[in-house]
């Protein structure tokens, strides 16, 4: 008997099952293993993102579950890219709970959680497996959070996390309800058509605490306070985490939110959305010149990096989506690589190196992390024939394309501003003499370094041929396109 | 005739990357404590790479035909949307590849002792820059150019930031901030260009531009965002302030590298953007060219004269032989564009061999205070004739390669305004004024200092690096048509083109 023919649903969601089912059977493991089988649970953890990763690819595209569920080219590509991210980022977290001798099982599994989370979110068709997937998410990264418990930061940055989600969480909640009151249905679709018919002020009174709800959860400005915060106070690879896949899923879900449901009124969040992208490269790139701490920096950079992904929605084109999804691949990969190398640094006596002037030096002691850390900032920054130069180059043409000229402008003049400090960061690590004993560095965290390093270039040069490819054709059809 | 060597344009852009491979590999490999012995390869290895390049790239020259217009040695590779893997080299850009390839053996030579720490990673700068530099000329795909344009700020930002001088650091973010400030508009001009006509393919851009232009508000803003990016490469008043404090912390080498090519890619860009691709605005905007190229003739000369750093001074000197390019190439007509490239390759050798000059110098006395010397010619006599003879070739002595250059600018700009060339012929009477009084003042009279007794005339291996450059000044300067030969053709479409787009 097929199980395909009983639940033709199922063909559809075969990621989000078997992550939904292995978070399951890995946590009774887990039950009856204890801390001490943390090791094999992640390896199983990996295995099922490896998994579903192939899921992803092969399962059949269309949508499930009557409508709320949509599997179309740009949900199997971020989820692809995602599985990925999130496998990478178990990898990280056993080396740092192992040589902090913390080892504990639920934090792979609470990986996979988040992640079959941003799978619902990417996938969502209606408001409910919108506020499914987003709550799955980030009651799974308030958990992460905060998951040194020993540790005041670590705690204080679990709870701001929760108080301020929570908050976003009640605005989405209270946006989407109005929605609903307004359009008289929960489906994307059915909105498009009542918003097509009669949009009033109530739909776009949702639709303005929708944008603010997300926006929370990608850290735009002036939604980001709890960026900084939360990055400093995490676990490395917790933060690692954050910076990546669940703002590439919240910008997937904003994307079809505004392009299925509202793309007639287009006028509309596109101002709000520009207003947003302006804001976060004002605050990425002014707010980062003052930092001393890495993390915190980083936290800066990331939110003037939303901005450019804002920016790409607000194209409000095809073109715009597949910049959006080369911008996260390429950018995903170097934010990873960056948190690689942070965790790579450790003192002498294995207290690790966080801020920026501890990394003086370092071109002396271990220069292939060096050059890694150097090309990923300027990779970040910009430059070219980095990765991130590309990730640019596909925000900026879709922008340009949509006539978004001088958003685009100040988009290019905040990477100057951006520029200054990691320069800074360059500056220290090859003009100066060290000022504290570096120890050696863990063995994932130091090739997970180098591999970013490498895919940013020369690597991109490869994967933009097929990258591109994949993106232009995943984006065929994205919602009411 | 010589074999024709396929790819042999891709070869002599990425030979020097190849080289500087080589040397991070050979250091992997060693063992730590041999540092002597890597720094040795090291120097090498650069010094044999660099001057394969340079024999590739005369064989380049003499394969190269001068008569045709059209690109040569083009490759060609799509990658991926409109980008592609395009190169090619005209009668332009295949002078700069060569003079890069030629100044490089030159500032590996320059360094071989007076840099002494971190050996292994000042090559390897080099050399990146190099590859960087001469993609720079060989790319016909807009955004390939671009990278190459780019990535040429992070070898120099550590080459000025690691090896410079006291304030290496400032004049290092400096350089890179202003210099990318520039260029992320010129990148958001060539990201709606393609946009607009679908192409990233240099060739393919200007012919399209040609038939059907952009409207001219347009074409405006375009030639404003190209125009800010080259004006601060090349650097033209008043965006030319990072250059003095670049070229007096950078290294020797580095600053022959500063003034010899990365100033270059300004006029370059100019010539092969800002004026085939937007002849409307050119036109338009040529008079504020003209004004702002004669302030910096005038202006900056005087600044010059009132400098006490001997390197601030030929810094400030290059500024001002820069206006001269800039005027040639706005006047739009055969002659000036001839001139301007003329112009930059001789600047390249003149200034270039100044910088050595000064390095002979600082490498003895380790200060670069004008006051500090006099009286130099008898003690070093072989010193005070080479150093002689590049102040006069800076000059612009008839003889030298700096008389074509200003001579044929000035007449181009003549033919476009009168008062152009008139205002800018006082610029070499002040030029004479202030080269000719940093020679006497630390040349002539007499010894009142006795530490620079102490060091001896200049040696054989000082000798071999200004040689060639001697040689090059005096041939350039008495058979110009060495590069007029190559330039005649690719310039002659060039100017026919915007003349017949501006409607003159």
């Amino acid at each position: 008997m097929d199980l395909a023919m009983d639940f033709p649903a199922f063909n559809e969601a075969l990621p989000e099952t078997i992550l939904g089912l292995s978070a399951i059977l890995i946590l009774v493991f887990g039950a009856f293993r204890g801390d001490k089988g943390m090791t094999s649970i992640s390896a199983l953890c990996g295995a099922a993102l490896i998994g579903a990763a192939f899921a992803a690819a092969w399962s059949p595209l269309g949508t499930a579950f009557s409508g709320s569920f949509v599997s179309d080219g740009v949900s199997v590509f971020a989820k692809v890219a995602m599985y990925i991210a999130s496998a990478f980022i178990i990898v990280l977290g056993q080396g740092y709970f192992d040589r902090l001798n913390n080892r504990r099982f639920e934090f792979p599994i609470l990986i996979l959680l988040a992640t079959l989370g941003m799978s619902i979110m990417v996938s969502a068709g209606d408001l409910i497996a919108l506020y499914v997937g987003l709550e799955l998410q980030s009651l799974a990264l308030y958990v992460l959070a905060a998951f040194r418990r020993d540790d005041a930061k670590s705690s204080e940055a679990g709870l701001k996390y929760f108080v301020l989600g929570a908050l976003a969480s009640g605005l989405l909640l209270y946006g989407a309800s109005l929605v609903y009151g307004f359009a008289g249905s929960m489906y994307f679709t059915d909105i498009a058509a009542a918003a097509n018919d009669n949009m009033n002020v109530g739909l776009i009174f949702g639709l303005v605490f929708v944008i603010s709800g997300l926006a929370f959860k990608v850290s735009a400005a002036p939604f980001h306070m709890w960026t900084p915060d939360v990055y400093e106070g995490a676990p490395t690879p917790v933060v690692a985490f954050f910076a990546g896949a669940p703002k590439f899923a919240a910008m997937i879900l904003l994307a079809r939110v505004l392009e299925t449901a509202f793309l007639t009124e287009i006028d509309q969040w596109r101002q709000v959305l520009l207003v947003l992208a302006v804001l976060s490269f004002a605050v990425g790139g002014l707010g980062g010149l003052m930092q001393k701490d890495f993390k915190r920096l980083l936290a800066y950079s990331s939110i003037a990096n939303m901005g450019y992904a804002l920016l790409a929605i607000a194209a409000g084109t095809t073109q715009g989506i597949q910049a959006l999804l080369m911008f996260f691949a390429l950018y995903m990969v170097d934010s990873l690589g960056l948190f690689a190398a942070q965790m790579s640094l450790q003192r002498k006596d294995g207290e690790p190196v966080t801020r920026i002037d501890q990394f003086a030096g370092l071109a002396k002691v271990n220069m292939p992390i060096a050059i890694a850390i150097t090309i990923l900032a300027l990779s970040v920054l910009g430059m070219p024939p980095f990765g991130g130069f590309w990730s640019k180059y596909f925000v900026f043409g879709a922008a340009l394309s949509s006539d978004l000229i001088w958003f685009a402008v100040a988009g290019l003049v905040a990477s100057v501003i951006a520029a200054f400090y990691y320069l800074r960061l360059i500056k220290l690590m090859w003009f100066d003499a060290p000022v504290v004993e570096f120890g050696k560095a863990p063995l994932e965290t130091r090739w997970i370094a180098l591999a970013s390093a490498a895919f940013s270039f020369p690597g991109a040069i490869v994967f933009l041929i097929f990258g591109s490819v994949l993106a232009a054709a995943a984006v065929v059809g994205f919602g009411a396109h | 005739m010589l074999p024709a060597i396929p790819n042999l344009l891709s070869i002599v852009t990425f030979a020097p990357l190849f080289g500087a491979a080589v040397i991070m590999i050979l250091r992997a490999l060693s063992r730590r404590d041999d540092e002597a012995v890597i720094a040795r390869n090291a120097k090498w290895i650069s010094l044999w790479t660099t001057l394969v390049t340079l024999a590739l790239s005369v064989v380049m020259l003499l394969q190269f035909n001068g008569a045709s217009p059209a690109y040569q040695f083009e490759e060609h590779y799509t990658w991926f949307g409109p980008v592609s893997y395009h190169m090619g080299v005209d009668g332009i850009s295949i002078l700069f590849v060569a003079l890069t390839a030629f100044l490089m053996p030159i500032c590996i030579a320059a360094s071989w002792t007076s840099i002494t720490q971190r050996v292994t990673e000042y090559m390897v700068a080099f050399l990146l820059l190099e590859t960087l530099v001469i993609g720079v000329f060989t790319s016909l795909d807009i955004f390939l150019f671009y990278i190459f344009f780019e990535g040429g700020l992070v070898p120099m930002f550590l080459i000025i930031g690691i090896w410079g001088g006291k304030d290496r650091v400032y004049a290092a973010y400096k350089f890179f901030l202003y210099t990318l400030l520039g260029s992320v508009l010129m990148l958001a001009a060539m990201l709606y260009m393609v946009n607009k006509l679908g192409t990233a393919n240099i060739p393919e851009m200007t012919r399209l531009l040609t038939e059907t232009p952009f409207p001219v508000d347009v074409q405006g803003f375009l030639w404003f965002a190209f125009f800010a990016s080259f004006a601060v490469k090349m650097p033209m008043w008043p965006v030319h302030t990072w250059l003095p404090d670049a070229h007096v912390q950078a290294p020797t080498a580095g600053s022959v590298m500063l003034a010899g090519i990365l100033l270059k890619l300004g006029g370059y860009g100019f010539i092969r953007f800002n004026l085939p691709m937007f002849p409307q605005a050119s036109e338009m905007f040529a008079p504020l060219v003209m004004i702002l190229s004669v302030i910096a003739v005038v202006y900056t000369s005087l600044v010059a004269f009132r400098q006490t750093d001997i390197k601030k001074l030929i810094a400030y000197s290059s500024v001002a032989h820069m206006g001269f390019v800039t005027m040639g190439i706005f006047a739009g007509n055969q002659l000036g564009v001839e001139g301007a490239i003329f112009q930059m390759i001789s600047h390249g050798l003149i200034s270039g061999a100044l910088f050595l000059c000064v390095g002979v110098v600082y490498d003895r006395w380790h200060t670069r205070e004008i006051a500090f010397y006099g009286g130099l010619t008898k003690l070093m006599p072989h010193f005070a004739f080479i150093f002689l003879l590049f102040t006069m070739a800076n000059v612009g002595l008839p003889g030298t390669s700096g008389f074509i250059g200003e001579i044929a600018t000035m007449t181009g700009a003549y033919d476009w305004g009168t008062w152009v060339a008139l205002v800018s012929a006082s610029g070499v009477i002040f030029s004479a004024v202030y080269a000719l009084n940093l020679y006497k003042r630390v040349m002539f009279g007499v010894v009142t200092n006795d530490e620079l007794k102490k060091y001896p005339d200049v040696d054989a291996r000082e000798i071999a690096i200004f040689t060639p450059l001697i040689i090059g000044t005096l041939v350039l300067g008495i058979y110009p048509a060495f590069v007029f030969d190559f330039t005649t053709a690719s310039v002659d479409g060039l100017v026919k083109a915007y003349q017949a787009a501006i409607g003159g």
